[in-house]
């Protein structure tokens, strides 16, 4: 495979699509009873080009192009769990993945539950998620929420090269669903990567950058916008750490609440609506155990509360940006 | 089926049930123009159309195709997101949409700027939806056209719930739907063919078999000898259709139209074309299907062969000809010109269309919008 470093080099650079690609190569190396189904990742190498090549190495019958159907995808992929299978499952858009809502929330976030324990679900959904790339609003919502509303499933927005390539083994070693969410806005985004991946931690949020002045806290693709934001302030001299969530569901509260100890301040910033978020789910949690570190309200940004616009003017104007970002890291650090 | 019970006699919604022979599509494609521009009969289907509406179905393909090119130019040259291009599938489109009357409504997918031209709408308008200017611009009302849906397969089920809607005003109204091969395979399909045999409801699946969804060629998507033969299971009469014939086209919806305004119920029609460009144009189709199978597909042209039929019937000239063409042309550069740099919302039309009444918090988020894009230092336009 060309994505798979020379065996001399310790480290190659790596686009977070080719990060995605070796985690999923991996995967299917590792264990025979892997295998990947969804619409057009066969020939077509996937709608974000993320499988391609896999065909080729590993045949039709564990990379498997089906018909146009997500819940059939959905439901089968958890039937094949039932059945000692380790079905990886991708649904091109989380939009898309809403036309499996039925197979993923209430039947395989249900199966231990409904069972009395005796089925469990070991199945991984691969998904995307995030605007941007002027895709409108059928093709670039963020559900990352919606998906981790619901208990019996594991949700996690994968952003960085690290957990790109790590996460899927964890994900397929745990014995229950897990959502994993992608992001087409940063698949070409480069990162130099060690040739043998880290191991990750499914539960656990990520420190991104260690800081003591304020916490920013995101997740998914809005990750790099925050690291943005973050340089603007050091330029001033605000010193801001940031945490990726990375794990939607369990939420990882310790991590951040440390960090807001510390910080005394605490912006949450996401791609997806602000309204019942997981920005809110993360300032409750931070009021309810914190309420007494905090010199000010938490603030929130999220999407502007409209279907994500096609136009690009528009699209910009509905998504976070970095401006935004410092503006509010100044409300909470000038705040009273 | 075996009957465990007697059907209560006079239920409205067993009347016109069919049995599995007769709802068997028949082996062969209807088809009254052949690739060469001969003219076939059919026993069932004629298509009743004279001179000058010929010549009207033929200047409508060419004019279709002239804007299906210019927007894939447009698109090259960054005025337009992406587009879905129709090469191959005027016959189907035009033939189709033609067979309407202008009460009648169309379900689209994003793949039907031929249909809706047909129906009178200013391709501009639609392609505004590719530029991302604004959405929906065309007046559904106006031309019995819905916004295109994306979601694959979902537009069945409106045209469904539309038609009931006609059936309980009484009004001799018909909804045909647009879709895919690929889109049979969407519980949302499979759902709204099972509603409308049940119900009776006056719709046309029309399904353009186009060979591919995306990648996908139509014999991964469904183990069915043919599209059609889904027909059988949901009660509902099909037919296969040369896609690529311009009056077969036109003359099984005509009928599949006429019998579902005179209560008849739902048709499926397949009809059977070929996609000769990418999916969109964003995508690289000579990864997943071999070159000649689209040159193969070139000669088999539907405006070919209608070019073949008039001249052999002395309906088309080389000065008819030239008028044809240089409309077309002169169609595709209004639409250059008038698409071309047209300017882009004001950030503020963000808010415009998410709720008929706004709440009070969504004015509170307009103001959030409004501190916003001060602190973003993104000026008004
Ligand atoms: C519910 C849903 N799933 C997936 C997609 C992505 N997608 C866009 S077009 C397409 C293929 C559709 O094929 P077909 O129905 O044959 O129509 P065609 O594009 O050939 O006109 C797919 C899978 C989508 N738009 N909607």
């Amino acid at each position: 495979m060309s994505t798979s470093a020379p065996p001399t080099s310790e480290v190659s650079t790596l686009t977070l699509r080719e990060a995605h690609r070796q985690g999923l190569r991996n995967a299917l190396l590792r264990d025979e009873r892997v295998f990947l189904l969804g619409e057009d990742i066969g020939a077509y190498g996937g709608c974000f080009a993320v499988t391609m090549g896999l065909l080729g190495e590993f045949g039709h019958e564990r990379i498997r192009d089906t018909p146009l159907s997500e819940v059939a995808i959905a439901g089968a992929a958890i039937g094949a769990a039932m059945n000692g299978m380790r079905p990886i499952a991708e649904l091109m858009t989380c939009n898309f993945s809403l036309l499996a809502l039925d197979q993923i929330v209430n039947n395989a976030a249900t199966m231990l539950h409904m069972s009395g324990g005796q089925f469990n679900v070991p199945v991984v959904f691969r998904t995307t998620a995030g605007g941007g790339r002027q895709l409108a609003a059928q093709h670039s919502h963020s559900f990352e929420p919606t998906f981790a509303h619901v208990p019996g499933i594991r949700v996690l927005a994968v952003a960085t090269h690290e957990d790109a390539r790590g996460v899927l083994q964890p994900a397929l070693d745990d014995p229950d669903p897990v959502v994993l969410f992608e992001y087409p806005r940063i698949m070409t985004l480069e990162a130099e990567c060690p040739d043998e991946p880290a191991v990750v931690d499914l539960t656990s949020a990520a420190i991104r950058r260690p800081g003591n002045d304020v916490t920013l806290v995101t997740y998914g693709v809005t990750l790099y916008t925050v690291l943005q934001a973050a340089k603007i302030l050091e330029e001033e001299g605000v010193d801001a750490e940031v945490i990726d969530l990375r794990s939607l569901r369990p939420l990882d509260d310790a991590t951040v609440l440390a960090s807001v100890a510390r910080t005394h301040r605490a912006v949450v910033v996401e791609e997806a609506w602000r309204t019942l978020g997981v920005g809110a789910e993360v300032a409750s949690r931070i009021t309810e155990e914190a309420f007494y570190e905090l010199d000010a309200p938490v603030a929130r940004i999220g999407c502007a509360e409209v279907p994500l616009p096609y136009a690009k003017q528009l699209e910009d104007a509905a998504i976070p940006q970095a401006a935004q970002i410092v503006a509010a890291a100044h409300r909470v650090l000038h705040h009273g | 089926m075996v009957d465990e019970r007697e059907p209560a006699s006079g239920d409205p919604h067993r009347r016109g049930r069919r049995t599995a022979e007769e709802l068997l599509p028949a082996d062969e494609l209807v088809q009254l123009l052949d690739a060469d521009g001969v003219r076939h009969e059919h026993p069932r289907y004629t298509a009743e159309v004279g001179d000058d509406a010929l010549r009207e179905l033929y200047r409508w393909m060419n004019v279709v195709r002239a804007v299906d090119r210019e927007s894939i130019h447009l698109q090259r040259q960054g005025q337009l997101g992406v587009y879905a291009s129709g090469l191959g599938q005027e016959a189907a489109q035009v033939g189709s949409a033609s067979a309407l009357a202008d009460a009648d409504w169309v379900f689209p997918s994003y793949r039907e700027l031929g249909v809706g031209m047909v129906r009178g709408v200013d391709p501009v308008r639609l392609l505004h939806l590719n530029r991302g200017t604004w959405l929906a611009d065309h007046d559904p009302h106006e031309h019995g056209f819905a916004p295109p849906s994306i979601p694959i397969g979902t537009q069945a089920l409106h045209a469904v719930g539309f038609a009931l809607g006609a059936l309980f005003d009484g009004a001799p109204i018909v909804a045909v739907t647009y879709l895919g091969d690929g889109a049979t395979s969407e519980g949302d399909t499979h759902e709204a063919l099972t509603f409308a045999g049940v119900m009776g409801a006056p719709v046309v699946f029309f399904v353009q078999n186009n060979q591919y969804a995306i990648s996908v060629p139509v014999e991964e998507q469904t183990a069915a000898p043919t599209l059609a033969h889904k027909g059988v299971g949901y009660g509902i009469p099909a037919v296969r259709v040369d896609g690529n014939d311009v009056l077969g086209t036109y003359a099984v919806t005509r009928e599949a139209v006429d019998r579902a305004r005179a209560g008849e119920g739902p048709t499926l029609i397949e009809a059977v074309t070929y996609r000769r460009e990418a999916h969109t144009t964003s995508d690289d189709a000579d990864r997943y299907r071999p070159r000649e199978e689209v040159e193969a597909a070139e000669a088999r042209d539907p405006i070919l062969r209608m070019a073949r039929y008039l001249r052999a019937n002395d309906l088309l000239d080389d000065a008819a000809e030239r008028e044809v063409q240089d409309a077309a042309a002169r169609l595709a550069g209004e639409v250059r010109a008038r698409l071309y740099d047209a300017p882009h919302g004001d950030p503020r039309e963000l808010f415009s269309h998410v709720y008929v009444d706004p709440t009070g918090h969504f004015e509170e988020q307009a103001a959030l919008l409004e501190r916003e894009l001060g602190e973003r230092g993104q000026a008004p336009r």
